[in-house]
């Protein structure tokens, strides 16, 4: 199959309407052929990522471990406590996505075991919005993979216009990028199809657009973790408007292009320098003063 | 345009809480291990710029250490190795240091004990890892290819009689790189390889005269 060079999701969009493929159809085949595997062995890999990811959220949901720093740790604790006795206003499956993506996030920083989606500070927003809506709606592990093949996809090609780093083009490039994947994977999961997905993906992109990387005392902590448990509700806010058939009116490669620009034209001082922005702040000084002497 | 993967997007699983400075210092940890190509009973890290500032909270040096005794980085004894069994019988220390001309993740291995080494490498980001310098000769290793590396003395056809030993295994070389301190002295030459290499080829090139040291640096897992 002549896959070559998929590298916009234009590209990606006309192949799937010219075979009549889905996303993750494509996107396996692709890898399949590129990287030389079998499409089983990237469908094996895939599920070793989900599995990892659940049981991330299963330690991460049990623990208040503070983090070394001693900032971070015991969010996701006091978010489940208020939900025993008081539930969410948006309902059960919002609840999961939030206390799911803290409990992955506060896993990271407490050294637990994790999966880089796209990187290890964004690394609760792709798994929260999959597993959460998947349980909810009783959705097959198969479909699970399905989905998570396609954030990797969409990652991919976002990540051949902007790299996928914090000191690169901020925190869009990371946290942002992850909701773009989780809003696409979710859109996917829950029937839209690849067009839909790639509007979800542009809504999503085009209100992250300029997130600062400005990371208290240069640690993936603050603001990093209650970021996570946000993107997650960026991305199912895009799913919910792309599946309603609402189009983003700029397309999608172009919003990447704006991302790239934005990145660009983003003062070093936000991007993992800790040089300005929360990091510069009155109190993050005290904290790093208190941490580093 | 670059081949790219999914799976540069939805791994690795790693102990967190970062990709560059606790999987990479785990991915760096491992490479110059196998650099060394023994058991290393004494390390000295040499913690540069950011790995230095912020290593602590990041488990930098934890990372570090992990990968020198040869664990993953998903392993979940990164996070206690310090009071782990395993480092029981290694002598390390930390040291930190500010040096703007050097990459803001670096470290400096210096493994003593038999056969002392430097080892220089760099974390580039999302958990890749460059090793730079080794005892001074420059070097480019990336821990993607097998590699064989050699320290000789500089006289015409050395290369030519590593690259036949590969040859006679048609094996194909991926990249070539090499070094010298000066005309006629000590030179050093690192030959990443599609593929694997028996140990009778290294045995063989261990051989050639004037050749005083070599290496068979494996690939690191992804």
């Amino acid at each position: 199959m002549e896959t070559k060079g998929i590298n916009t999701f234009e590209q990606l969009l006309e192949v799937c309407t010219a075979r009549g493929k889905r996303i993750w159809q494509i996107a396996q085949a692709y890898e399949s052929e590129w990287c030389e595997v079998p499409v089983n062995l990237v469908r094996k890999c895939a599920t070793e990522s989900l599995c990892a990811m659940k049981e991330a959220i299963n330690t991460g949901l049990k623990s208040t471990e503070l983090s070394m720093s001693g900032m971070c740790g015991n969010d996701c604790d006091k978010l489940q406590k208020r939900f025993a006795v008081r539930p969410a206003v948006f309902g059960k499956t919002f609840e999961k996505i939030l206390t799911y993506a803290l409990a992955t996030s506060e896993e990271n920083i407490r050294m637990g075991k994790i999966v880089a989606c796209p990187t290890a500070g964004s690394c609760g927003i792709v798994p929260a919005v999959i597993i959460a809506v998947s349980e909810d709606f009783n959705i097959s592990e198969e479909r699970q993979v399905n989905a998570l093949i396609t954030a990797g996809e969409i990652g991919r090609i976002i990540s051949a216009k902007v790299s996928l780093a914090g000191a690169v083009a901020g925190c869009q490039a990371e946290c942002g990028a992850a909701a773009a994947m989780a809003a696409g994977a979710v859109t996917q999961l829950l029937g839209g199809p690849p067009k839909q997905v790639l509007n979800a993906v542009a809504l999503a992109l085009k209100n992250i657009l300029g997130l600062t990387c400005d990371p208290v005392c240069g640690l993936v902590e603050v603001p990093c973790v209650k970021r996570n448990p946000f993107m997650a509700v960026i991305a199912m806010t895009a799913s919910e408007l792309a599946m309603s058939g609402v189009e983003s009116k700029i397309p999608v490669d172009e919003v990447v292009d704006a991302m790239d620009q934005t990145g660009q034209l983003m003062s070093p001082a936000l991007k993992e320098s800790s040089l300005g922005g929360l990091a510069r702040t009155k109190t993050a000084l005290e904290l790093q003063k208190r941490l580093f002497t | 345009m670059k081949q790219t993967s999914i799976f540069d997007i939805i791994s690795p699983i790693m102990i967190g809480p970062s990709s560059s400075h606790t999987a990479g210092a785990v991915r760096l940890g491992l490479l110059a291990k196998n650099i060394y190509g023994a058991e290393p009973k004494k390390v000295t890290f040499k913690l540069f710029n950011s790995y230095a500032q912020t290593g602590k909270g990041h488990g930098t040096e934890k990372g570090l250490l992990a990968g020198v005794l040869g664990l993953s980085v998903s392993d979940r004894r990164i996070k206690n190795i310090f009071d782990d069994e395993i480092s029981k019988n290694i002598d390390y220390k930390f040291e930190y240091y500010e040096d703007f001309k050097k990459h803001p993740n670096a470290v400096d291995f210096v493994f003593e004990n038999g056969r002392t080494m430097d080892i220089y490498g760099e974390s580039v980001g999302a958990g890749e890892v460059v090793v730079r310098t080794i005892d001074g000769f420059s070097v480019k290793l990336t821990g993607k290819f097998n590699t064989l590396m050699i320290v000789y003395d500089d006289i015409p056809g050395m290369i030519s009689k590593v690259s036949s030993l590969i040859q006679a295994k048609n094996i194909n070389i991926a990249s070539l790189h090499c070094d010298r301190y000066a005309k006629g002295e000590e030179a050093s030459m690192c030959i990443c390889i599609d593929g694997d290499l028996d140990s009778d080829v290294i045995n063989a090139v261990k051989t050639i005269d004037r050749v005083h040291f070599v290496s068979y640096i494996k690939k690191l897992e992804d």
